[in-house]
């Protein structure tokens, strides 16, 4: 049985299809979320990857920012609940999932069972998400996806206020035009975002083992100072950016059953 | 989520307690309005201020909070807030103090217009920002401030150096307003007050607890309506009429298995803060649309007042919930939330309220655990619709709502 999960966060648009609840058989990752033509190229993506059509999926599930205007679902699904069903399937013994993605951050408890018990999430202020790494990373004028090389390059991390991106954003320009090296001023931004999130983290009881999802988990020099700030390992899969669209998946598969 | 189940609504019945205490809540702008008209001072009266002293005075007095809570509620919070932020007021200020103030400036808001004061009467039982709220009032509008200090007891008992404290101050206050208005303070009138104001407030918090029955006889959200009558005019006979023909609505209720709150309830929580005026019914909406009632809030029941004498008077008013340590404030929500069955905490996190606000971190953490429930919060305001986020309310609601579900 074939069931597909749609996350359409808000910069990015993830799916997923699985087979008989355990497999995956084929997935999209398009940058554009709600209110972009990037959800329904991402479906056909997927499905295409994984040589199943539409009318072979026993159940669609959406979650994410956009899933209550996404039509072509059975189920609209939080994603919390999507990130804490995928993460347990990545990692049976995973009980804390630090989600950082486009607008939010969240730290999700998880039962053994890999049930949701509690959820904090960030205020309404953009600094420690990722969008926060986007703007410094517009700044700098390096691809957002380079952070990670240049932070792991780093010396002496700068200090970067993690109040508010706008005063952050001063930050760094005042000391970019004081010479700190790119390296340490990168090195700071993640700092920063992970500092931001770490405080979210200890609010709830922490507990390993502790992994990373979303999009900015892809960013070593976050997870790393992130890790360090709670004083846990962080566990990293590739896959951590679908793992919203592997729980809405496996969350049509269980209501199927 | 749960279908919404829609049924033709009758008309409201005029004999409804509906009826009645949104007459009552309109009366009380009103007959300020007439007051006015007829040359007698009239006095702006901070929500928490002991209204059994204008009351016993028989002075006109109007709820600047009130005011703002329902101009914020039709839609004009943001127009008002940025008048009294163009004079320099920060967006960080208490979004009823920027509404208030710019009302002072404007003097006229169709959204909920109110007669100017002659007088102000302010206690700082329920923040301290009231305080600097109401001395640029008194400034701006060269009118006298009487101010009655209750500061925030650290204590779980209210202690005799407290009462006698605040004590004092009430019968300043009341010394002040006769000497002002040339009004006198009756004894008789006080007592007649007193017993009125019992009877309004055992009648109100009677049926705000009837929340213990599964399914409630009411949505909460009535709750939050039907309060403005708690603030304004719990002191007023036709106001203990009305609470009681509540309480017995309720009960009937109950005994027919029916509720104001119109769709199957599915989930009961407790909700903490001030209403989002602004965003009413999209909070109300994501509630109810998933089959969540909530049934109840310390917000409602922090305005029913039930004392013997003027020391348990000064008592009461020495406990309301933002005068009060963080260990009793918690026993009061535990206790609620126990007595009522909820199986989750949504905290409006309300960026107009830091003191209640500031304390929610640690104190829904501690009844969390206490009562074994989940604990979900959003950002909003209880005035300023710009500090909300709608997708970001319908999230946290959600999640909270499957963490439920997982559970039963």
């Amino acid at each position: 049985m074939y069931t597909f999960g749609i996350d359409i966060g808000s910069t990015t648009s993830k799916c997923v299809v699985m087979k008989d609840g355990t497999q995956i058989v084929g997935t999209s990752l398009l940058v554009g979320g709600i209110g972009t033509k990037s959800p329904a190229e991402a479906v056909r993506q997927a499905l295409e990857n994984a040589g199943v059509t539409r009318e072979e999926l026993a159940g669609v599930a959406a979650t994410g920012y956009g899933r209550n205007r996404y039509e072509d679902a059975d189920y609209h699904v939080s994603e919390l609940s999507c990130h804490g069903l995928g993460a347990h399937h990545t990692f049976p013994g995973v009980r804390t999932i630090i989600d950082i993605g486009g607008q939010d951050a969240k730290v999700i408890s998880l039962d053994s069972e890999g049930r949701m018990q509690n959820f904090l999430m960030n205020d309404k202020c953009a600094a420690g998400t990722g969008r926060f790494l986007d703007v410094m990373a517009n700044i700098l004028v390096i691809p957002v996806g380079e952070l990670a090389d240049y932070c792991a390059r780093a010396k002496e991390p700068a200090q970067i206020s993690s109040t508010c991106t706008v005063f952050a954003e001063s930050e760094v320009i005042s000391q970019l035009a004081n010479g700190v090296e790119m390296e340490d001023l990168v090195a700071g931004i993640c700092s920063s975002v992970a500092g931001r999130v770490a405080s979210l983290a200890k609010r709830i009881n922490i507990v390993p083992e502790v992994c990373m999802s979303g999009g900015v988990a892809q960013n070593a020099g976050v997870r790393n100072a992130l890790s360090e700030k709670i004083g846990h390992p962080i566990l990293f899969s590739p896959n951590a950016q679908l793992f919203g669209a592997i729980g809405a998946a496996l969350y049509a598969w269980e209501k199927k059953q | 989520m749960a279908e919404e189940v829609k049924k033709q609504r009758p008309p409201l019945d005029p004999n409804s307690a509906k009826a009645r205490l949104g007459k009552i809540a309109a009366e009380a702008y009103s007959s300020a309005q007439e007051a006015k008209a007829r040359g007698e001072m009239v006095g702006w009266c901070s929500s928490n201020f002991p209204v059994e002293i204008p009351e016993t005075l028989g002075l006109a007095v109007v709820y600047p909070e009130n005011q703002a809570a329902g101009i914020a509620a039709r839609g004009a919070g943001e127009r008002m807030c940025e008048i009294s932020e163009a004079d320099g007021y920060s967006n960080d200020i208490c979004a009823y103090a920027r509404i208030s103030l710019a009302y002072a400036k404007v003097k006229s808001a169709p959204e909920q217009d109110m007669p100017q004061p002659d007088f102000l009467l302010c206690c700082n039982n329920i923040c301290n920002c009231m305080i600097k709220w109401y001395e640029n009032l008194s400034k701006d509008l060269n009118i006298p401030m009487i101010m009655i200090d209750i500061p925030f007891n650290p204590d779980y008992e209210v202690s005799d150096a407290e009462l006698a404290y605040v004590r004092d101050q009430f019968w300043a206050a009341i010394h002040q307003l006769e000497e002002l208005t040339g009004k006198k303070w009756s004894e008789e009138k006080y007592k007649e007050v007193m017993e009125i104001s019992g009877r309004t407030s055992r009648a109100w918090l009677a049926a705000t607890a009837c929340a213990r029955y599964e399914p409630s006889p009411f949505n909460g959200f009535d709750l939050l309506n039907h309060m403005a009558v708690m603030v304004t005019a719990r002191g007023k006979l036709e106001a203990a009429e009305a609470m009681e023909k509540l309480l017995s609505e309720y009960e009937e209720n109950h005994e027919k298995g029916v509720s104001t709150f119109r769709t199957e309830e599915k989930y009961r929580i407790m909700f903490e803060g001030i209403a989002c005026w602004p965003w009413l019914r999209v909070t109300s909406t994501g509630l109810k649309s998933r089959g969540i009632n909530m049934v109840t809030t310390i917000y409602a029941d922090a305005f029913g007042f039930i004392y013997e004498d003027f020391d348990d008077m000064c008592r009461a008013y020495c406990k309301v919930p933002n005068a009060i340590n963080l260990e009793y404030a918690r026993d009061k929500r535990v206790k609620l939330a126990k007595d009522n069955k909820v199986e989750g905490l949504l905290v409006h996190t309300n960026r107009s309220c830091k003191l209640w606000s500031g304390f929610m971190y640690e104190m829904s953490r501690q009844i969390g655990e206490e009562c074994n429930i989940p604990v979900a919060s959003f950002d909003g305001d209880q005035a300023d619709p710009r500090n909300f986020s709608e997708a970001q309310y319908d999230t946290r609601v959600q999640g909270l709502m499957e963490i439920m579900e997982a559970r039963k």
